[in-house]
């Protein structure tokens, strides 16, 4: 691997730019790996880098259907906070804020996470409360929240407006200023390449077609577009399609899977400092290192896989972008597109062994995922490795839908749906 | 936007209408009678179907009612839409 460094940088760039490698390459598949990873999104390959780097699994692959970054890693608004209200929320998520807080050096590539800070807006007086409570809450958890009266809200976020005829005025704000944004490319590529780096085959162009179990119902092999690979260890990370995967070894999954849109505008000059989240009117929003407003919307009504979802819902969202920030109001929409995010019932993760020996999943993060990814794969490596869950993962089973033990953050509305 | 057509009323837009996730889930009759993974099943577990989907489907803002649709969820094409009680039409995916 090409380590990268300003010696580095400066070297190439004398070379005129020329001597720059792949990141990683572009193996055959062998014909056995000791554990195969499903979905080359950030979370598969965290997981893979894991596995690698802290639990020795060097003989492994992760099979991606498409090309590296070009699902929901790519698609996703970047916002990364740790701010939930139940503990076992909250200790999942901070892990990945620890983690993500490390990262940049840890695999030599620059994910550019950008700790500046999360505010969540209070319109109402519920609002006001629940998001006083979620301070103290997270407080005791030993995670930042701070309250912000309306006018520490704009001296914070200058383009946002405080006027009193809008139908929904801001009323206050939550503020965790060690959340913010990252490159979300960057975190697949880095991801890949420092997996890579470890011996991970990453087989792009590669799509699972079923799912081979010997007698007693243990994963031996996994069929792909690519050939039959054995494997004693499969561990799907594959979103908006999990249920297809898992169907395939015969499992039905509490997940539906819907579209997620998101939006971003031409390019402008600095304008916007933080990310602005608003659950009551329904729009988030941060500023790229490009430029471009980046505003997510929520997702469409019905499941689908299509990547698409439809005007209305980006309309909407728009409606309230435009009342918070009536600065925006002439700015013009770029480009809007839809990811496909695997929700649960009670909107928290899964990520656990299954009832079919051999087979783990993680999935489930539904509309926020990219915020764990470090996290999240650090976790499934342990519960992939050790075949048992981390203490951390360990309330994020298959089993809390039939025995009642919810993370019910879908309640809480500490997510935006 | 989905063109969704009522079969009370005709094609009418999506926003007419709010989604009832899964069809054809019978509520179960003798609740005292359910076991721990008949009830996951009944309340949490679904087929997320890739391909074509049997949903339900309430005309909120027109006639009031609910009826079933067949719509593949690759493309988003609705190929029937019929009325609750009705048994599903048999049609195949053709993605």
């Amino acid at each position: 691997m090409q380590k990268f460094s300003a010696f580095a940088l400066a070297r190439r760039a004398f070379g005129g730019h020329a001597g720059w490698g792949r990141q990683w390459r572009a193996p055959e598949p062998k014909a056995a790996y000791d554990a195969v990873i499903v979905g080359g999104g950030g979370h598969g390959l965290a997981t893979a880098y894991y596995l690698a780097k802290e639990h020795g699994l060097r003989n492994i692959a992760v099979l991606e259907k498409g090309w590296i970054g070009g699902g929901n890693t790519g698609r996703n608004t970047t916002i990364i906070r740790s701010n939930y209200l139940f503990d076992a929320s909250a200790a999942l998520y901070d892990h990945a804020v620890k983690l993500w807080e490390k990262l940049s050096q840890d695999i030599n590539y620059n994910v550019m996470f950008s700790q500046r800070g999360v505010l969540m807006l209070a319109h109402t007086v519920h609002d006001v409360q629940v998001f006083k409570r979620h301070v103290h809450a997270n407080r005791l958890n030993g995670i930042d929240n701070d309250w912000l009266s309306p006018e520490d809200v704009q001296a914070f976020c200058p383009p946002i407006s405080l006027a009193p005829t809008m139908r929904y005025p801001v009323l206050g704000a939550a503020l965790q200023r060690r959340a913010g944004t990252a490159r979300h490319d960057a975190v697949a590529w880095g991801y890949a390449r420092a997996a890579d780096s470890y011996g991970v085959d990453i087989l792009e162009n590669c799509a699972v077609t079923g799912i081979v179990q010997d007698a007693a119902g243990a994963v031996t092999a996994v069929e792909t577009t690519r050939g039959t690979i054995r494997t004693p260890k499969l561990a799907v990370a594959a979103a908006g399609n999990t249920s297809v995967i898992m169907a395939m070894a015969g499992l039905r999954m509490p997940l539906e899977s819907y579209p997620l849109q998101a939006l971003v505008s031409e390019p402008i000059k600095p304008i916007f400092p933080c990310v602005v989240m608003s659950n009551t009117i329904h729009a988030y929003i941060s500023q790229s290192d490009k430029g471009e407003l980046v505003i997510g919307a929520g997702t469409d009504a019905y499941i689908s896989y299509s990547q698409r979802g439809a005007l209305h819902i980006t309309t909407h969202t728009l409606d309230a972008i435009c009342e918070l920030f009536p600065i925006f109001r002439r700015m013009r929409m770029l480009r809007n597109w839809g990811g496909i995010v695997d929700v649960t019932p009670d909107r928290s993760p899964i990520i656990a062994k299954t009832s079919v020996k051999g087979l783990y999943v993680n999935c489930g993060w539904g509309t926020g995922g990219f915020k764990a990814t470090p996290g999240s794969g650090n976790l499934f490596a342990w519960t992939v490795a050790k075949d048992e869950p981390h203490a951390i993962n360990a309330p994020f089973r298959i089993e809390r839908f039939r025995d009642g033990h919810m993370i019910d953050e879908a309640a809480a509305a500490a997510v935006a749906h | 936007m989905l063109l969704i057509p009522c079969p009370f009323c005709g094609p009418r837009a999506e926003v007419e209408f709010s989604y009832g996730g899964e069809a054809h889930i019978a509520r179960v009759e003798n609740q005292a009678a359910l076991t721990d993974e008949g009830l996951e099943d009944f309340l949490y577990l679904r087929s997320n179907t890739r391909g074509m989907h049997a949903e339900r489907w309430r005309h909120a803002h027109g006639c009031g009612r609910f009826f079933n649709a067949l719509r593949d969820t690759v493309t988003d094409k609705i190929y029937a839409t019929y009325k609750t009680g009705e048994p599903r039409p048999a049609l195949d995916a053709t993605s």
